[in-house]
C-alpha cells in the first residue's frame, strides 16, 4: 500500500558553529552572520519517511513555513529523495510562535496535502521548545506518537511504530493519519545523492526567481517558472491564500507569546587549577573534593 | 566535522586548477547528454559545479563516516565463515552508504546508472576514501572492474552487469594472480574451456583476490590449449555462484579487505572481448587503472598519517617546547608535506594524461563510426597512449614509496606512542605497506616506464616548459629544472652506449626518477606561478631533485658497474 508522507522541516542557525560576533550586545542571536543548517530532528524525520517510501511505495512531501532562503533546505530534501517539496512564505507569517507556526503547517497540510502520516524532528535546534509537532496534531485531529524511532509497519490504515522511553522503548498502534515526532538519534539521514544533486541543483522557488530579476532588467523570471515547472525542478510558495489561512491566526498577530526580556548570561567559571600526577598532589585534590562535599 | 575535500586546501587547490574543459566536453559529446538525462551538465562550468558538489558529499562520507569506523574495522577485519566472506560491520555501513550517495559507478555511462564523471574526478574519490579507510578503497576503488566490461565486453554482457555496479547492489573482483603467477601473469594456469553446449567454462585456483567473494568476477584464464605464453590467455566475466572461496588472508595490513584464494569448479562464464586478448589488451588497461587508483589510495594513507604526525607534533611537548620546533622533526613534517604535495600534482596530472587517451579514442572511434577523417585524431591518441603508459607507472612508483616514507616518519615523529596500537599512524603504516607491491611492484613500474625514459616520451612537453620565460624567484629554479634534464640527457646517452641491458636494468629507477623529477618540476614550477605557497614546495622539491640528479648521474656514470657479476661474491646467505 503507497503511503503518503508529509516532513515539516525547518532551517535554522547552525547553533554548533557560533562565534564571537554572532551574538548582539542585547544577548539576542544577529541571524545575518549565523550560517543556517537543516534542523538535525528534521533530517532523521525526513530520513524515517524515507525508509516508508523505499518499503510501501507512495511519496515524501516536505514542506517548510519560513524566510524566502530556506528553499535551501527544500533544495538538500530532493537530494535526498524528496518527491515534492513547498515553501510557505508570506510576510504576514514572520514573528510566528510555535502556536501560530503550528496553526500555519495544520492549514497547509489540510488544505495541499493528502498525507497518510506527517513526520516532524522532535525539536528544533534554535527555539528548542518540542511544540510543533504535538500541537500540530491537535490542529489536525490526529493521533501523534512523540519520541518515534522507527515506523515499522503500515497496513490496513494503521501503522505500528516504536518510540523512545526511558530505559527502552514502547511499541505503539496508532490510525492513519497519524502525526510521528521522531527523535534525533533514530537513525543516520542518507547522503545526498550524487543523481539527485546534479538534477535538482537547480531547482528554484519564485522568490528566488524573482531575485534574479531585480538583479537583471532584463531577466523576466516568468518565462522560467513555466520551464522549472516542466522539469519539476520548481519549489512551490504558498501564501497565506494559497493555503487558506486565517491571517488574525498568522504570524506576529497569531502569537501569544511575548518575550518578556532576553538575558545574556555569562558563566564565570572559577579559576583553574593544575593537579600534577604525583602522590602529593592526587592526596591534595581527594582532599579539595571532600572538603566541597563532592566525595562523601 | 570534517569533510575530506572541504578541509584539504591542497585538493582544492588541484581541483580548481584543472583545467578539463576539453576531456569533459567529449566526455559529455559536447553537452548533448543533457537533452536525454536530467542530472547531465550543460557546459563545462556546470560540469565542474556538479563535480564539487558531489566530491563535497563524498568529502563528507569519508571524513564523517567512514574515518571513525576505521580503527574498528581494521581491528574487526573481513572474516571468513562457513564458506562465505562477512565484512567487517564499518565496511557493510560504509559501502551502504556510499550506495545511497550513488557513487559506486562514477566514471560508468549515464546509461547503465553511472555519473559519467572523468578518471580524475574519480581519483580524487578514492584519494579521499583512502584517507578515511584504506581497505575500504579495495573495494570502493575497484570500479575499474566496471569499466573493463564497459569498454571491451559485449552490449549484452554490459546490460547484464553493469546497472548492478552502479546501484551498489554487486561489488567485482580481479582474479588474475595464482600461487605461480604473480608478477609474471603470463604462467597464469586456470583454464576455461567450452563445453559441448559451448559454454565458456572455468577451472583452476586464483590467490591474493582482493574482494575475491565479490558479486562479479573478471578472470584471465587460459583459453588456448596447449599455450603457455601470454597468446594463448583470455578474459572471462563469471557470477560468484560457482566460485568457491578456500580461505581468506591473514595481512599486515587492509584488514577490513578480504584477500581471497577462489576456486572455479567448471564454473559457467563468459567471454570478455576477443579470446587471446586477455592479458595482453584487456589486463593491460585494467592494470593501469588500477595503477592510478593504487596511487590515489597511497596518497590518502598518507595524508591521513601527516594530519596525525602534524597534530602530535604540535601538542607534544619535550624539553620545554613542543616537537615540531626541533628541526630534525620540522624536516620531517616538511618532507611529508612537500612530498604530498608533489605527489598530488603528479596524481592528478597523470589522471589528466588518462583521461586525455581515453578522450581521443573515444573520438577516434566516433570520427570511424561516421566516416570522417581520423588520421590525425590517431596521431594523437598514439602520442597521448605513450604519455600515459609513462606517466602511469612513474606515478604509482613515485607516490607508492614517497607514501610509505611518509607513513614511517610519522610513527617515527610520534616516538614510542607510535608504536602502540592505540594511535592511528601503526594502522596507516600497515596499510600502506602493500601500495607499492599490488598492482605491480615498484619494480616493475620502473620496467614500464623506462621505455619512456629513454625514448624521451614526454619531451615534446618538456620542450615547452623549458622554452617558457620565468620570472623573480621562479628563474633559478626554472635553471636548475633545464641542468637536471641536460644531466638525463647525458646518462640516458651514456646507458645507451654502454648497451649493457643487464647494467640499464639495475640503473633504471636512477634514469626514471631523473626524467620523472624534471617533469614533476615543471608541474610544481607552474603552480608557482599562481600560488606563494606553492613557491615555497617548488623550491624544496626543485632543490632536492637537483641535488638527487648529481647522485643518480654519478651512480650511473661512475657507478660500481661490475656489481651485478661481483654479487655472488660477497652476497652470501649469512
Amino acid at each position: 500500500m503507497p503511503v503518503n508522507c508529509v516532513v515539516c522541516v525547518k532551517q535554522v542557525p547552525d547553533t554548533s558553529n557560533i562565534s564571537g560576533q554572532v551574538m548582539k550586545p542585547d544577548g539576542t542571536v544577529n541571524r545575518a552572520k549565523l550560517p543556517t543548517v537543516f534542523n538535525p530532528d528534521d533530517l532523521v524525520a525526513l530520513e524515517l519517511a524515507l525508509r516508508v517510501k523505499d518499503l510501501y511505495g507512495g511519496k515524501v512531501t516536505v514542506i517548510t513555513m519560513g524566510p524566502p532562503p530556506a528553499a535551501e533546505v527544500l533544495r538538500q530534501a530532493l537530494w535526498m529523495g524528496a518527491d515534492e517539496v513547498a515553501l510557505i512564505s508570506d510576510r504576514r507569517f514572520a514573528g510566528a510562535d510555535t502556536l501560530a507556526t503550528s496553526y500555519a503547517l495544520a492549514m497547509a497540510i489540510k488544505n495541499k496535502c493528502n498525507a497518510d502520516i506527517v513526520f516532524c524532528g522532535r525539536q528544533a535546534i534554535d527555539g528548542d521548545t518540542a511544540q510543533v509537532g504535538p500541537q500540530l496534531a491537535e490542529k489536525l485531529d490526529i493521533p501523534q506518537v512523540t519520541y518515534t524511532e522507527e515506523i515499522e509497519w503500515v497496513g490496513n490504515g494503521t501503522m505500528v511504530a516504536r518510540r523512545k522511553i526511558d530505559d527502552g522503548f514502547e511499541r505503539v498502534r496508532a490510525k492513519l493519519p497519524v502525526l510521528v515526532t521522531v527523535y534525533g538519534d533514530a537513525a543516520t539521514p542518507r547522503p545526498f545523492n550524487a543523481k539527485l544533486i546534479m538534477e535538482k541543483k537547480r531547482a528554484r522557488s519564485q522568490f528566488e526567481l524573482e531575485r534574479l530579476s531585480e538583479d537583471n532588467p532584463f531577466y523576466y523570471y516568468y518565462n522560467d517558472v513555466d520551464a522549472l515547472e516542466k522539469k519539476g525542478l520548481l519549489i512551490k510558495t504558498w501564501s497565506i491564500e494559497d493555503i487558506a489561512a486565517d491571517e488574525e491566526k498568522c504570524g506576529l498577530k497569531g502569537s501569544p507569546t511575548q518575550v518578556f526580556k532576553v538575558e545574556n548570561v555569562v558563566l564565570t567559571s572559577p579559576d583553574r587549577k593544575r593537579y600534577e600526577p604525583t602522590k602529593g598532589d592526587i592526596e591534595r585534590l581527594i582532599g579539595e573534593l571532600i572538603a566541597d562535599h563532592i566525595f562523601g | 566535522m570534517s569533510n575530506f575535500f572541504k578541509d584539504n586546501h591542497d585538493l582544492l587547490f588541484q581541483f580548481e586548477n584543472l583545467r578539463i574543459d576539453d576531456i569533459v566536453a567529449s566526455r559529455e559529446r559536447n553537452f548533448e547528454e543533457a537533452q536525454e538525462h536530467p542530472d547531465a551538465p550543460i557546459n563545462a562550468e556546470d560540469a565542474m559545479d556538479s563535480y564539487r558538489r558531489v566530491l563535497e558529499v563524498l568529502g563528507d562520507i569519508a571524513g564523517e563516516f567512514v574515518a571513525p569506523r576505521a580503527p574498528e574495522v581494521d581491528k574487526e577485519g573481513a572474516h571468513f565463515e562457513n564458506g562465505r566472506v562477512r565484512f567487517a560491520a564499518g565496511t557493510a555501513e560504509a559501502l551502504e552508504r556510499l550506495s545511497q550517495a550513488g557513487v559506486m559507478g562514477m566514471t560508468l555511462p549515464r546509461e547503465f546508472g553511472g555519473l559519467n564523471f572523468p578518471v580524475t574526478i574519480y581519483a580524487m574519490g578514492i584519494e579521499m576514501i583512502s584517507r578515511g579507510d584504506a581497505s575500504l578503497m579495495n573495494i570502493f576503488g575497484l570500479q575499474d572492474i566496471a569499466e573493463t566490461i564497459h569498454h571491451f565486453a559485449d552490449i549484452e554482457i554490459q546490460r547484464q552487469y553493469l546497472p548492478r555496479f552502479c546501484s551498489g547492489e554487486g561489488t567485482g573482483a580481479m582474479a588474475l594472480t595464482e600461487p605461480d603467477a604473480g608478477s609474471d601473469l603470463q604462467a597464469v594456469q586456470t583454464r576455461a574451456y567450452q563445453d559441448a553446449n559451448g559454454q565458456w567454462r572455468l577451472s583452476g585456483v586464483k590467490r591474493f583476490i582482493t574482494n575475491g567473494s565479490g558479486d562479479v568476477l573478471l578472470v584471465l584464464a587460459r583459453s588456448e590449449e596447449g599455450t603457455v605464453d601470454a597468446r594463448g590467455l583470455s578474459l572471462f566475466v563469471c557470477e560468484r555462484d560457482g566460485v568457491q572461496v578456500r580461505r581468506i588472508e591473514n595481512k599486515l595490513g587492509l584488514h577490513g579487505s578480504p584477500t581471497c584464494e577462489i576456486q572455479f569448479n567448471d564454473t559457467p562464464c563468459q567471454l570478455v572481448g576477443e579470446r587471446k586478448r586477455g592479458l595482453i589488451t584487456y589486463v593491460m588497461s585494467l592494470m593501469n587503472g588500477a595503477r592510478l587508483a593504487v596511487s590515489a589510495q597511497a596518497l590518502g594513507i598518507a595524508q591521513a598519517a601527516y594530519a596525525e604526525a602534524f597534530k602530535y607534533a604540535h601538542e607534544r611537548e619535550q624539553f620545554g617546547k613542543t616537537i615540531h620546533r626541533f628541526p630534525a622533526v620540522a624536516e620531517m613534517l616538511i618532507n611529508m608535506k612537500v612530498n604530498i604535495e608533489t605527489s598530488r600534482s603528479l596524481l592528478y596530472a597523470t589522471a589528466k594524461a588518462v583521461d586525455t587517451r581515453d578522450e581521443l579514442e573515444r573520438q577516434l572511434n566516433r570520427a570511424k563510426a561516421l566516416g570522417q577523417p581520423f588520421k590525425e585524431l590517431n596521431d594523437r591518441l598514439k602520442q597521448a597512449t605513450r604519455v600515459a603508459a609513462f606517466l602511469t607507472p612513474f606515478c604509482k612508483y613515485t607516490t607508492t614509496e614517497l607514501a610509505n616514507q611518509i607513513c614511517y616518519d610519522a610513527i617515527q615523529i610520534h616516538g614510542g606512542t607510535g608504536f602502540m596500537q592505540e594511535f592511528n599512524v601503526e594502522r596507516h603504516y600497515r596499510d600502506v605497506r602493500v601500495t607499492n607491491i599490488y598492482e605491480g611492484t615498484s619494480q616493475l613500474q620502473i620496467v614500464a616506464a623506462m621505455g619512456g625514459a629513454v625514448s624521451g616520451v614526454l619531451d615534446l612537453i618538456l620542450d615547452q616548459y623549458e622554452a617558457e620565460t620565468y620570472r623573480g624567484e621562479l628563474r633559478p629554479l626554472h635553471q636548475k629544472l633545464i641542468e637536471i634534464r641536460n644531466r638525463c640527457k647525458e646518462c640516458r646517452e651514456y646507458l645507451l652506449k654502454k648497451n649493457d641491458t643487464a647494467y640499464q636494468e639495475l640503473r633504471a629507477h636512477d634514469l626514471v626518477e631523473l626524467y620523472g623529477s624534471v617533469y614533476l618540476g615543471c608541474l610544481v614550477l607552474n603552480e608557482a606561478k599562481i600560488s606563494e605557497k606553492k613557491l615555497l614546495v617548488a623550491k624544496k622539491y626543485i632543490g632536492d631533485s637537483y641535488a638527487k640528479s648529481l647522485m643518480h648521474v654519478e651512480q650511473i656514470v661512475n657507478g660500481f658497474d661490475t656489481m651485478l657479476v661481483d654479487m655472488d661474491k660477497f652476497v652470501t646467505a649469512v
